[in-house]
C-alpha cells in the first residue's frame, strides 16, 4: 500500500486561485451578515423596552399562572363551551366554503392561460393580494360593523380573507395545469367555456379539493381566534375567561381547542388521501 | 384517406357499454352522496352560525358604503384629494409599523434560534432517544396549535401590557411552526456524511454540526423568510389586544368610527406587507436559486 501522495500545494493554488483565496467579499458575507442580523436584534430589544428584570418578573407571574391553570376545569359552563365549539368548527365549513365558491370563477380570470392579457390579470392579481395583505381579525372587526356581533361576523371575514388566498392558490393550480388537453377540446371544435369544463377544471378540481381540506383545517384554528374581537366562537369564552382570570377555564378551552383541531386533522386527511391520493398530497 | 375502425360485434359492444355505465353511474352515485352529506353538513354549520340571510341583505349596503365611508373625508371629499389632511398622523403610523416590523423581526429570530435548537431532537433520524423526540414534538405541537394572539393575551397579563408580550407570542408560536418544518427537512437530509463523521468517533454534538447543518442551512433560511412573512401580518393585529405595533391604533380607529384614519392605516399595512413579501421573496430567490422559493 501507498500512502497518501504528496501533493504540489503550490501548483493547485496556481491553478485554483479562487478555491484558495476567495475574494474578500465572500468570504466576509455570512459574518457580516450574521452581524447585521445580531444588530438589528439588539436594536429591537432595547427598542421594545425588553429588560431582564421585566422579563423574569413576567416568567414567575407566568409560572403561577400554569400553576393555577390545573387541574383544567369548566366550571358549570360545559354546555355553553360545547355550543361555542361548534360555532366555531362551523365558522370555518360555511367560511371556507363561500370563499372556495367565489374564488374560482375570478382565479379563471387571474391565470395566465385562461386570460393572456396582461392589462385584465395585474388588477385582479393585485385586488386579490390587497386582500390576503388584511389579517383575518381586522376583516372582522370591519364585518362587526356590518351585520353587527356574532358568529355570522366571523363566517364573512373568514369568506374574504381566504378568497383571497384561494384566489392566489387556484389560480397557480391552472396555470400548473398541462395545456395539451385544452388544446385537445379546441381541436375537437369546443368553445372557451368548454375548454375550461372539460380540458382544465377536471385536471384541477383534485388539487383544488386538496386546498380546500386544508384550508378548513387552518380556518378551524383561525375561527377560534376571531372571537376574540367578538365575532362568535370559542374564542369569545377564552377571551372573557382570560380577562376574568379564570384559569382553570381557559385551560379547559385551551385543551378543547387542541382536540378539536387535532380531529379535524385527522379527519380532513384521511379524506385528502380519499380524494386525491397519496402522491398528490403535497 | 380513409382509416378503417374496426367496430366490435354488436352483443360485445351491448356488454361492454353496460359495463361503462355501471361503472359511470356508480361514480356519479358516490359524487352524489358526497354531495348531499356536505350540503347536510353546511346546512347544520348555517344553523350553528346563526347565519341570517335577511340580516345579510339588509346589511350588505353597509357594507360597500363603508368603504364608502371609510373613503371619505371629515370634509366629505374623497380621501385621495387631499393626501395630507388623509394621511395627517402618518408620523405616529409609521413609527407604529416599525414597531411592528421589529416585533416580528425580534419574534422571528427567536423563536428560530429555538426551533433549530429543538429540531435535531425531534427529527427521526438525529434524535438521540425516542422519548425525548415523543416530549420534543408535542411541545412544538402545542406552541404551533395554540394560536399566537391567544399567548399574547395571556403574556399581556403576565408581562404587562405593550410590545414585549406580542414579540414572546410570536416567539413561541413560531417556534412550533418551524421546529415541524426543520424537523422535515433534517428528516431528508442525506445521512451518509453523518455515517462517515461517526465513524471517526465523533460525538453526537459534532455529527450535527458537520454532517448535518451544512446540509439543511439554506432550506432553514428560507423557512425563517417566510415565517417573517407570516409574522408581519400577524404582529400587525397583535395590538388589538395590547400587545403592541399598528394594531392598537387600527382597533381604536375602527371602534370610534374615524373612518377616513380606518384606510389611511389599511393603507400603511398592505403597501408594508407587499413591500415585505417583494423583499423575501427577492432574498430568497436571490440565496436559494429557484427551486427553493416554492
Amino acid at each position: 500500500m501507498t500512502g497518501p501522495r504528496q501533493v504540489d500545494t503550490r501548483a493547485l493554488r496556481a491553478r485554483y486561485p479562487d478555491v484558495f483565496d476567495r475574494p474578500a467579499s465572500a468570504r466576509l458575507a455570512v459574518p457580516a451578515m450574521i452581524v447585521a442580523a445580531f444588530a438589528i436584534l439588539v436594536y429591537g430589544l432595547v427598542d421594545l423596552d425588553f429588560s431582564p428584570s421585566r422579563f423574569f418578573a413576567g416568567l414567575s407571574q407566568l409560572g403561577w399562572i400554569s400553576l393555577m391553570m390545573i387541574p383544567p376545569d369548566p366550571g358549570s359552563s360545559l354546555p355553553v363551551y360545547l355550543k361555542a365549539l361548534g360555532e366555531t368548527l362551523s365558522i370555518a365549513l360555511l367560511g371556507t366554503t363561500l370563499a372556495a365558491l367565489f374564488a374560482l370563477p375570478v382565479s379563471l380570470l387571474a391565470a395566465r392561460n385562461v386570460i393572456p392579457s396582461q392589462i385584465l390579470r395585474f388588477p385582479i392579481r393585485r385586488f386579490l393580494d390587497s386582500i390576503r395583505g388584511v389579517d383575518t381579525l381586522i376583516w372582522a372587526l370591519v364585518w362587526i360593523n356590518v351585520v353587527g356581533l356574532g358568529p355570522f361576523a366571523g363566517v364573512l371575514a373568514i369568506a374574504v380573507s381566504d378568497f383571497g388566498a384561494f384566489g392566489k392558490l387556484f389560480s397557480e393550480a391552472i396555470e400548473g395545469a398541462d395545456q395539451k388537453q385544452v388544446e385537445g377540446v379546441r381541436a375537437s371544435g369546443g368553445s372557451a367555456l368548454h375548454e375550461i369544463r372539460f380540458g382544465l377544471l377536471p385536471q384541477v378540481l383534485p388539487v383544488i379539493a386538496g386546498q380546500v381540506l386544508y384550508f378548513i383545517e387552518s380556518n378551524t384554528r383561525s375561527a377560534t381566534i376571531i372571537g376574540i374581537v367578538g365575532a362568535g366562537g370559542i374564542g369569545l369564552q377564552l377571551a372573557e375567561q382570560i380577562r376574568v382570570l379564570e384559569w382553570q377555564r381557559v385551560s379547559f378551552l385551551i385543551l378543547m381547542i387542541l382536540v378539536a383541531v387535532a380531529a379535524i386533522d385527522f379527519i380532513s386527511s384521511k379524506l385528502r388521501f380519499a380524494i386525491i391520493g397519496r402522491r398528490a398530497v403535497a | 384517406m380513409t382509416v378503417a375502425v374496426s367496430i366490435l360485434p354488436e352483443q360485445q359492444l351491448a356488454v361492454l357499454n353496460a359495463a361503462y355505465r355501471q361503472a359511470v353511474a356508480r361514480k356519479r352515485l358516490r359524487l352524489l352522496l358526497g354531495l348531499v352529506i356536505f350540503a347536510a353538513a353546511l346546512f347544520l354549520a348555517a344553523i350553528g352560525a346563526e347565519v341570517n340571510l335577511r340580516t345579510f341583505f339588509a346589511h350588505f349596503g353597509n357594507f360597500i358604503s363603508y368603504f364608502d365611508r371609510i373613503l371619505t373625508l371629515d370634509s366629505g371629499q374623497r380621501v385621495w384629494t387631499d393626501a395630507g389632511e388623509w394621511l395627517w398622523g402618518w408620523r405616529k403610523w409609521l413609527k407604529m409599523l416599525g414597531e411592528t416590523l421589529l416585533i416580528s423581526y425580534v419574534g422571528t429570530l427567536i423563536g428560530a434560534t429555538f426551533a433549530f435548537a429543538l429540531n435535531f431532537f425531534a427529527a427521526e433520524n438525529t434524535s438521540p432517544s425516542p422519548w425525548l423526540r415523543f416530549v420534543v414534538r408535542r411541545l412544538l405541537e402545542f406552541a404551533r396549535t395554540v394560536p399566537g394572539i391567544v399567548f399574547a393575551l395571556i403574556f399581556v397579563i403576565a408581562f404587562g401590557l405593550g410590545p414585549m408580550a406580542g414579540v414572546l407570542a410570536i416567539a413561541i408560536h413560531s417556534t412550533g411552526a418551524l421546529g415541524k418544518l426543520f424537523s422535515e427537512i433534517v428528516e431528508n437530509a442525506d445521512m451518509k456524511p453523518v455515517e462517515g463523521i461517526r465513524s471517526t468517533g465523533a460525538s453526537w454534538l459534532s455529527c450535527m454540526r458537520f454532517a448535518v447543518v451544512p446540509q439543511v442551512t439554506a432550506g432553514y433560511a428560507s423557512y425563517g423568510l417566510l415565517r417573517f412573512e407570516i409574522n408581519v401580518r400577524e404582529a400587525s393585529v397583535m395590538g388589538f389586544v395590547g400587545a403592541g405595533g399598528i394594531g392598537q391604533e387600527l382597533v381604536v380607529a375602527i371602534r370610534k368610527f374615524y373612518y377616513s384614519d380606518v384606510s389611511a392605516i389599511l393603507l400603511t399595512i398592505i403597501i408594508t406587507v407587499f413591500i415585505i413579501d417583494i423583499t423575501t421573496g427577492w432574498l430568497r430567490g436571490r440565496l436559494f436559486g429557484k427551486e427553493a422559493r416554492t
